[in-house]
């Protein structure tokens, strides 16, 4: 199923890069549980095709404040447009794969 | 400024909210936490946003306010209703928003937490220095967050962080009438949490919307229990809190005049400085025009006067006036006078007094009318107005000013008034104005009910309104009944006549009593004349007998020695010569000489 899925996904976006960021407040466990789901998401559905920013807002939180944050952890997808935010540790894939524009079919 | 707190190691922040530092004895419990929950439009915000602009400004305590629900704009739009200057005081950097507003776009996936917001709020409060915090509209994060659990988690967090970062806070959150599905168990929960809890209120009363609130829990201090009415004037939302709880001891024998001569004579000299006094009485018994009497009066001393009036405006009110010789106009622009008028139909009671009392705060009048103060019954809540009546009346009692408030009384029973309003019984004074029907005409009476600390006249007066304004007439009382009008006209009349009649009946009287006196003292004179006479006959009776019995014998004697005779004859001879004496002292004078002759 993941590769049927891996394919699907690889097909249209291949050639543009998603650019997103995500701010996480340091060790927080929910922080820690969105970068590894993140990374699993990226690693199957983008191959190499996208740029990550971790932003930890305990050290930044200037940033974090200018960029609109509030909640951590909390990912914004940059490009390509539409731009999307997603709040939480990125548990649920399917809604983190539709805000980003990875599902073919909605 | 701050007022001591109850126990010297607990500290209160001000918020610089009229009337709720009051009765929270000193504000809000400063580093902790006070939860405000309410309806939708009961005024948590306001709060909120009014403390940390109090705060930022009177006491130069920078705060951060982090806007769940609402946006910035219209915020910003909302607070420029009031003289808060947020835009400058966020320009000096005493006030940072934070937008914190989820929109709908956000996608949801998984559990977050506030580590990182928390960990934003503390970069800006070490760089403003920030000592108070607003989290205004919780409820919309937490229904953010999934399970009971991690709502309770993040409510912890948010203490924790608090509690460590010594900030005096505020968290808002709305509260919908129960049975609507909301976690209600959450809200037991932030209570338990927070140090205070402040419960805001609206109801609708008689179709106006009334709000209140309510410190239902306060860790650590006392407070004034029950319900609070609030409203929003210029400067915000002000409290309407019980004042002082003594009674000042000031008790000022000066008097002033009511601007009615007639009035202040059956006062003893007129009102005591600082007193109220009701005057009630049914409509268009000339309850304005006393007011307005008393205004001119303490314009014309000079006195600051405020003349509230009440579904009627002031342009209208002095027109009115001027009808019956009240000129009121020239105060008013020299500034003296000033005059509120209130709407009744839309605004609360509530509001009517707080926006009084900021224009006595402004104005500072030694005088005051209040006219007709039954208005704000009609229209609102009674219980609001009731409320309303006393406060106020205490209100100037506390600002020393001397008042005229009046009261409409429907209908012919007098003391309606008291049951409706019932600030006759504090009030000083109580005039009652009033109608009597009676043969086929309405006459305005006036009677002072009560008058307390001095002497006042008991007497129903009539009271006469003409062109040259007003004047108390004498009544009369005939059989137990008080007459006016035409029949004070004609009993007066009538008495004239009546008098005039008795006058004549006396002198008549008076006539006939002298004619019996001198009758009697004639007839007495009459009297003594006969008694003298018939005294005088018979002192000579008895002289005669005397004389006669004395002279008899020597007389008969003579005779017989001169005729020699018998005594038979001698008897007839001195008959004969008696009669023929008095036939000749008939006659001329001569008769004597003759007799002597003879």
């Amino acid at each position: 199923m993941a590769p049927k899925r891996s394919k699907q996904a690889a097909k249209s976006p291949v050639t543009t890069v998603v650019v997103m960021r995500l701010y996480v407040a340091g060790r927080a466990p929910n922080s820690v549980k969105a970068i590894a789901n993140l990374e699993a998401i990226c690693r199957e559905h983008l191959k190499d095709a996208y740029k990550l920013e971790i932003v930890d807002v305990c050290e930044h939180p200037r940033r974090a404040l200018d960029d609109g944050v509030l909640v951590t952890p909390s990912l914004a997808k940059l490009s390509p447009k539409p731009s999307a935010n997603v709040i939480g540790n990125l548990s649920d894939t399917s809604s983190v794969l539709a805000a980003l524009g990875l599902t073919s079919v909605p | 400024m701050p007022k001591t707190a109850p126990r010297p190691q607990f500290l209160k922040s001000l918020t610089g909210i009229r009337g709720f530092d009051e009765i929270s004895l000193g504000g809000l419990p400063r580093n902790r936490t006070t939860l405000v929950m309410g309806g939708p439009g009961t005024g948590k915000s306001v709060f909120a946003l009014q403390s940390l602009v109090g705060a930022a400004g009177k006491y130069k305590q920078p705060g951060i306010l982090v806007a769940f629900e609402e946006n910035i704009e219209a915020i910003f739009a909302n607070a420029a209703a009031f003289d808060w200057k947020l835009p400058a005081l966020v320009k000096k950097k005493r006030l940072y928003f934070m937008n914190a507003q989820l929109s709908p776009a956000f996608v949801s996936s998984g559990d977050f937490d506030l580590g990182g917001m928390l960990a934003m709020l503390e970069a800006k409060q070490m760089e403003i220095g920030a000592k108070w915090v607003v989290f205004d509209g919780i409820d919309v994060l937490l229904s953010l967050l999934r399970t009971p659990r991690a709502k309770m988690r993040e409510i912890y967090r948010l203490r924790d962080w608090l509690t460590r970062r010594e900030l005096t806070s505020i968290i808002t959150s709305k509260i919908e009438a129960a049975g609507d599905g909301t976690d209600t168990s959450n809200y037991g929960f932030m209570q338990f949490m927070v140090d205070c809890v402040v419960r805001f209120d609206r109801r609708m009363e008689q179709g106006i919307p009334v709000r209140r609130l309510e410190i239902s829990k306060y860790r650590g201090s006392n407070f004034a229990p029950g319900e609070y009415p609030l409203s929003f004037g210029p400067h915000g939302m002000e409290v309407a809190s019980p004042g002082p709880t003594d009674v000042p001891q000031h008790a000022s024998t000066e008097r002033v005049s009511t601007g009615f001569p007639g009035l202040d004579e059956m006062l003893g000299g007129g009102l005591f400085r600082g007193s109220s006094t009701l005057i009630t009485g049914a409509p268009g018994t000339s309850k304005t025009t006393l007011a307005g009497l008393f205004a001119e009066s303490a314009c014309k001393r000079g006195e600051r006067t405020l003349f509230v009036s009440f579904d009627e405006g002031g342009e209208r009110v002095r027109r009115n006036l001027r009808s019956v010789g009240i000129h009121l106009d020239s105060h008013m622009k020299s500034g003296l006078l000033q005059m509120y008028s209130g709407r009744t139909d839309a605004v609360n009671p509530e509001e009517h007094l707080i926006r009084i009392a900021a224009l006595i705060a402004e104005h500072k009048p030694r005088c005051m009318v209040v006219d007709p103060l039954s208005a704000i019954a009609r229209t609102g809540a009674l219980s609001s107005a009731r409320a309303i009546g006393n406060r106020l009346i205490y209100k100037l009692r506390d600002h020393y000013i001397t008042a005229v408030i009046t009261a409409l009384v429907e209908g012919q029973n007098p003391s309606a008034e008291a049951t409706e309003l019932q600030i006759s019984t504090i009030a000083d004074s109580w005039i009652q104005l009033s109608y009597l029907v009676c043969g086929g005409e309405r006459n305005r009476a006036l009677t002072i009910v009560k008058s307390r600390g001095t002497g006042h006249s008991n007497q129903v007066r009539e009271l006469v309104l003409s062109d040259n304004g007003l004047a108390l007439s004498e009544v009369y009382s005939s059989g137990g009944e008080v007459l006016m009008g035409t029949l004070r006209w004609e009993k007066e009349a009538e008495d004239k006549s009546r008098a005039l009649v008795s006058e004549a009946e006396f002198g008549q009287k008076r006539r006939e009593l002298q004619f019996a006196e001198a009758d009697t003292t004639a007839r007495i004179t009459a009297l003594q004349l006969d008694l003298e006479r018939q005294r005088a006959a018979l002192a000579l009776n008895t002289r005669t007998d005397v004389a006669r019995d004395l002279t008899s014998g020597a007389h008969q004697t003579e005779v017989r020695r001169l005729r020699g005779g018998n005594g038979v004859r001698e008897a007839a001879e001195p008959g004969k010569r008696r009669s023929a004496n008095v036939a000749k002292s008939r006659g001329n004078g001569n008769g004597r000489e003759r007799v002597r002759g003879s």
